[in-house]
Order: C-alpha cells, then sequence, then structure tokens
C-alpha cells in the first residue's frame, strides 16, 4: 500500500522524468478503471454461487426427480435393489428433530436474550454474550463428540429412565432408553441454535426506542409488564426472524446430529426411537452410493438446499425489517 | 386493600418471570461451561508429544497420532483462504466503496444466504462440480468447499471494517488530488486492515473444523499429504472417524484433536473480539 508516488520523485533527467510520469499516469487510469470492474466481479461471485449451487444440485438430480416422482416424498421404502427411493423417513426425521429443537431453544434464548438486553447490568451482559456466544464457535464435529461421549449415556441412564417413568403412558417416553434417537439429537439441536436465537433476539430488543420503555414506567408499570407488553410486541416480527434463523441452522446440521440420532429410517413420535435427517443421511450414505442412488442423494441435498435456502429468506427479511427501524428513526 | 393485592401480585409476577430469564440466561451459560470443562478435562489428560509426531495407528493398537490430519488441516485451511480471502475482500471493497444502495444489499443478502447453507449441501456441490469431473477426491476439492464456506464471512466482515473507516479521512484524501481508487487503495484498505485481518482469522476458525463438506471431497488419506490431486486427511474428519468408534485410544485422541481444534477456535474469536472492541472505541473518539 505503501507506494512512493512517482510525480513528486525528482529526477536530473527530466525526459526521463517526463516518460515516467505519463507512465503513472497511464497506470493510474488503468487501474482506476480496473478496480472497480474487478471489485465488482468478485462481489458478483459472491453473489452467483447461490444461483450456481442450484442449477448444479438441479442438473445433477434431474434424472433422479423424474424417475422417483413423488414417491421420492411419499415412501418410506429405499431400497436400490429394486429401485425405489422413499426418502420421507429422513424429511420426517429432519422436521421432528427441529421443531423440538425450537421447543427447548426458544424459551431458554429468550430468557436469556430479555436477561442481556433489559435486566443484565452492562458487565454481565458483556461476559455472559461473550461465552454464551462461544458454543457458536466450536466446530460440531466436536459438539457430536460431547454429544455421543456425554450426552448419550446421560440420556440413557438418567433423563430417559426418569421421563419414561413419569411421562411414560404419553406415546412420545414410551420406547427403548438407549441414549440415542430423536430426543438426544433435538438437545444437541437445541444447544446449537441457542447462541444464534438468543444473539439475534437480542440485536431486536436492543433496537427497540428507550422512549417506549420510559413511558411504560413512567404510567407505572412493572419490568416484566413493560417487557411483556411494549418491548416483545414492539420486536414481534424480528424475534420471528429470529426464531427461523434457528430454525436453518437446525435443518441443516449435519456432523453432530449424525452421531447421536441412531440412523435408522423410522417414522415414529417415539422420542427414544432412532432416526436420521436429510443431512446425515446423505453424510452417512452419499459414500457407499452410486448411479440412481446417488443422484437420488442429490436429489435430496436439493431439497435441503431449497428449504434452507426459503428459510433463511423469511428470517433474514424479518429481522432485516425489525432492526431497520431503529436506523432510520436513529 | 385491594389495591395493594393487585400490586403485591404484580410485583410477584414481575419477580417470577425476570427470575425464569435469567434462569434462561444461566441454562446457556452452563451448557457452554460443561461442554468446554468436559473438552477441556478430557482433552488434556490425553495430550502428549506422539499426538502431533506420529501418524494414526488402527484400532486396537495403543499409541500414534494426528500428525498426517494436522498437516492436512494446516494445507486445507491455507488453500481454502487463499481461494476465499482475495475474492471476499475485494467483494467487501466493492461494498463499501463502489456499489450502488441497490446492488449492495442484494449482494449483502445473498452473501448472508450464502452463510446459511447447510454445509454438507457445499460438499455435494463440490462434489458434483470438482470431484467428479477429475474421478478423484482431493485436497483441491476439499479447499474449494471450504473457501465457499470461507466466502461470505471475509467478504461482510470486510465491508464492516471498512465501513467504520470515517468518511472524513477518504474525504480529505480525495480534497488532497488524489485519484479515487488510491483513496481507497492508501486510505481506507490501511484503516480497516486489523479489521480485515479479523474477519479473515474469523473465516480461518469457520473453516478449520468443519467436517461435513470434507466428508465427500477430501476422503481422508491415511499416508498423509500425497498432493493436491489426492484425497487428503483433515482433524474434523479423524475426529469425527474416532469419536464414534468403540476403540478407547481412538476415543482418547479425539478428546485430544478436540482439545487443540476448540483452542484454537477459542484463541482466534477471542482475539478477533478484542481487536475489534479496541477498533470500535478507536473510532468513537
Amino acid at each position: 500500500m505503501n507506494m512512493s508516488d512517482d510525480d513528486l520523485s525528482t529526477s536530473k533527467d527530466s525526459n526521463k522524468h517526463k516518460v515516467k510520469k505519463i507512465n503513472s499516469h497511464l497506470i493510474s487510469r488503468f487501474i482506476a478503471g480496473l478496480l472497480p470492474n474487478f471489485t465488482r466481479f468478485c462481489a458478483f461471485v459472491v453473489a452467483i454461487l447461490l444461483l450456481f449451487i442450484l442449477i448444479v444440485l438441479f442438473i445433477e438430480a434431474w434424472d433422479a426427480i423424474r424417475i422417483n416422482g413423488w414417491s421420492f416424498i411419499t415412501s418410506s421404502t429405499w431400497d436400490p435393489v429394486k429401485g425405489i427411493y422413499g426418502a420421507l423417513p429422513a424429511i420426517f426425521g429432519t422436521l421432528l428433530t427441529s421443531f423440538l429443537a425450537l421447543l427447548i431453544a426458544v424459551p431458554a434464548s429468550f430468557g436469556a436474550a430479555i436477561f442481556l438486553s433489559e435486566i443484565a447490568p452492562s458487565k454481565v451482559k458483556n461476559i455472559a454474550s461473550f461465552i454464551i456466544e462461544m458454543i457458536a464457535a466450536i466446530p460440531s464435529v466436536i459438539i457430536g463428540l460431547w454429544g455421543i461421549r456425554v450426552l448419550v449415556p446421560f440420556m440413557a441412564d438418567f433423563i430417559q429412565p426418569w421421563l419414561s417413568k413419569i411421562l411414560g403412558f404419553l406415546p412420545f417416553f414410551s420406547g427403548q432408553p438407549t441414549g440415542y434417537g430423536f430426543l438426544t439429537s433435538s438437545v444437541i439441536l437445541a444447544i446449537m441454535i441457542i447462541p444464534i436465537i438468543t444473539s439475534m433476539s437480542r440485536e431486536v430488543l436492543r433496537s427497540v426506542p428507550n422512549s417506549q420503555r420510559e413511558a411504560m414506567l413512567a404510567l407505572g408499570a412493572t419490568k416484566w409488564e413493560t417487557i411483556s407488553r411494549v418491548v416483545l410486541p414492539y420486536g414481534n416480527s424480528g424475534l420471528v426472524g429470529a426464531i427461523i434463523l434457528g430454525l436453518g441452522r437446525a435443518l441443516g446440521e449435519t456432523m453432530a446430529v449424525a452421531m447421536v440420532i441412531g440412523n435408522s429410517p423410522n417414522i415414529t413420535f417415539d422420542l427414544f426411537s432412532g432416526g436420521m435427517t436429510i443431512a446425515t443421511k446423505i453424510a452417512s450414505e452419499f459414500g457407499e452410493s452410486g448411479g440412481q442412488s446417488r443422484e437420488t442423494l442429490i436429489e435430496l441435498a436439493l431439497v435441503l438446499f431449497v428449504i434452507a435456502l426459503l428459510v433463511n429468506v423469511i428470517a433474514r427479511l424479518l429481522v432485516w425489517r425489525a432492526t431497520k427501524v431503529k436506523t432510520e428513526k436513529g | 386493600m385491594m389495591f395493594r393485592f393487585k400490586l403485591f401480585l404484580r410485583k410477584l409476577v414481575n419477580l417470577f418471570m425476570l427470575s425464569l430469564c435469567v434462569l434462561g440466561a444461566l441454562i446457556a451459560i452452563s451448557v457452554v461451561c460443561i461442554m468446554l470443562g468436559y473438552i477441556v478435562v478430557n482433552g488434556v489428560a490425553f495430550l502428549n508429544l506422539d499426538l502431533i509426531t506420529n501418524t494414526s495407528v488402527s484400532a486396537g493398537e495403543q499409541g500414534g497420532g494426528m500428525r498426517n490430519e494436522i498437516i492436512g488441516t494446516i494445507i486445507l485451511v491455507m488453500l481454502g483462504s487463499i481461494l476465499a480471502v482475495p475474492i471476499g475482500i475485494l467483494a467487501g471493497v466493492f461494498l463499501s466503496e463502489f456499489g450502488s444502495p441497490r446492488i449492495n444489499s442484494a449482494v449483502r443478502f445473498t452473501a448472508d444466504i450464502l452463510a446459511g447453507v447447510p454445509s454438507i449441501v457445499v460438499g455435494v456441490f463440490v462434489y458434483s462440480i470438482i470431484v467428479r469431473p477429475m474421478h478423484s477426491f482431493s485436497a483441491l476439492a476439499a479447499s474449494a468447499a471450504l473457501a465457499i464456506v470461507m466466502l461470505p464471512v471475509v467478504a461482510r466482515t470486510t465491508e464492516e471494517s471498512m465501513r467504520l473507516v470515517p468518511d472524513s479521512l477518504r474525504e480529505a484524501a480525495l480534497a488532497l488530488g488524489i485519484t479515487r481508487w488510491r483513496a481507497v487503495v492508501s486510505v481506507a484498505i490501511p484503516g480497516a486492515l486489523t479489521g480485515i485481518a479479523a474477519g479473515v482469522m474469523l473465516g480461518v476458525a469457520r473453516i478449520a473444523g468443519e467436517t461435513a463438506p470434507l466428508l465427500y471431497t477430501a476422503l481422508g488419506n491415511n499416508y498423509g499429504f500425497e498432493g493436491l490431486t489426492k484425497p487428503i486427511g483433515a482433524m474434523p474428519m479423524q475426529i469425527y472417524r474416532y469419536a464414534i468408534s468403540p476403540d478407547a485410544n481412538w476415543q482418547n485422541q479425539a478428546w485430544a484433536g478436540a482439545f487443540m481444534l476448540v483452542m484454537m477456535v477459542l484463541f482466534i474469536s477471542l482475539g478477533v473480539r478484542w481487536i475489534s472492541s479496541k477498533r470500535k472505541t478507536e473510532t468513537n473518539n
């Protein structure tokens, strides 16, 4: 960056100097034209990549899409010998684990976000939010390692027997407590999306103008009344966006879930039973597959991509709108 | 009397709900602490020099290490960075210096969406466009997959840190008669350099632990590094393989490897946080 300016260099030979000056002028004009265009090209690469992924996956999966037809999402048989490829168990598992993960993560995250933005003194705030966000930095394979070596035995020995003892009359908790399966996967997913939902919804709460809070407090409302009747409704759509963003992460999470879900094609609401998700099915079977089964797995990847795309677009739009309000109002 | 009771009730509800919120925060924090505690305790217990100097052994044997995988991860992260950093930084420069508001928000939006694409999908994509045409799993394909994961991180952090450079500096440079590109290259970029570096480090931390995009691009290789067009091993993949095996020696090595990875990642994110908080106070003054 530290280029010495040629124009200022003193040269005894004035003729030589002139040539040099023209050169540097030309170079300068050349770069002036090049730089914006080159950077624009790079920005274009970032933007076009999404479309490129979509097109490539679509082309690769096209044969499978045509041959499998609707049985791809309605059938639960996956039989390469007979050529039947039904991905229903994977789709079911993805939806079930993501939903359960949200059920666990949303109350905890909203509590944490309210704590961070409304209650905590600023010193506690910084440390607490740093610790919570730290988990987002831990690679998912390591969370999976913790899951399979610590959480799975813990679930099998304590949580699942306890649940089946108290709530065993419900179909959800009546299975064999093995530790692996839908419930453990959902807990792992919940742990992974808590920091995302927390930090996003904290941003949303932070963008609620202080005048709103002060007005409510001046009317004699308690802190909770202020939060529940003014702060949360004000950030409404942004909070929904934060949840959906968490959902997007949960849908596509691969390694950590693959290690604890048990990888079996079950469609059941027995939460102790093993299952699979779209991502874990791809991760565990792509290597051994070939021909149509590989194309079907690419079709599955395409389905996951499109779902993640939709979920993320909706979430970003909601969060973007909610936090934009503040910058406009100052 | 009635009023007093109602007030008492409201205060009770207030206290109850606020403590629930505190409980939520406590749960989130304690989960992180428990997990890190396990990683540190188990990781340190099995940490030894063999882990870095020895190659892997088969299940059932004692000893062995992750030398090949550590080297593999370093190679993959470096190659991925070489691919992603220039494009990412230039895209960020465009967003902050040259773009029009409409194009900018479109690019920014797609970058955010790209960051949310499941990494296994990126793996399948790279398999389709690189591994299959080349008929081989390769370090090249794996680093391309990592680059796609890294790209949005670098682009967005570069843009954000260049926006922190005050416009007055650019205007001062332009007022001195400097050309536009020169103002960008000599004033705006140097001003944002620490922030850009922080963004690159953040991207490195992100891809160093990625596993899913490597499964069917890098595949793994027990014989160490054999060239860019050959399969290559990486630490996260080895941790995965070891973690799900019943072999005790392998499991111990998985914890030790996880400890090393986590320490590196946390070190980077702590450093980045420190740098960016320092920069923010500087620019505010």
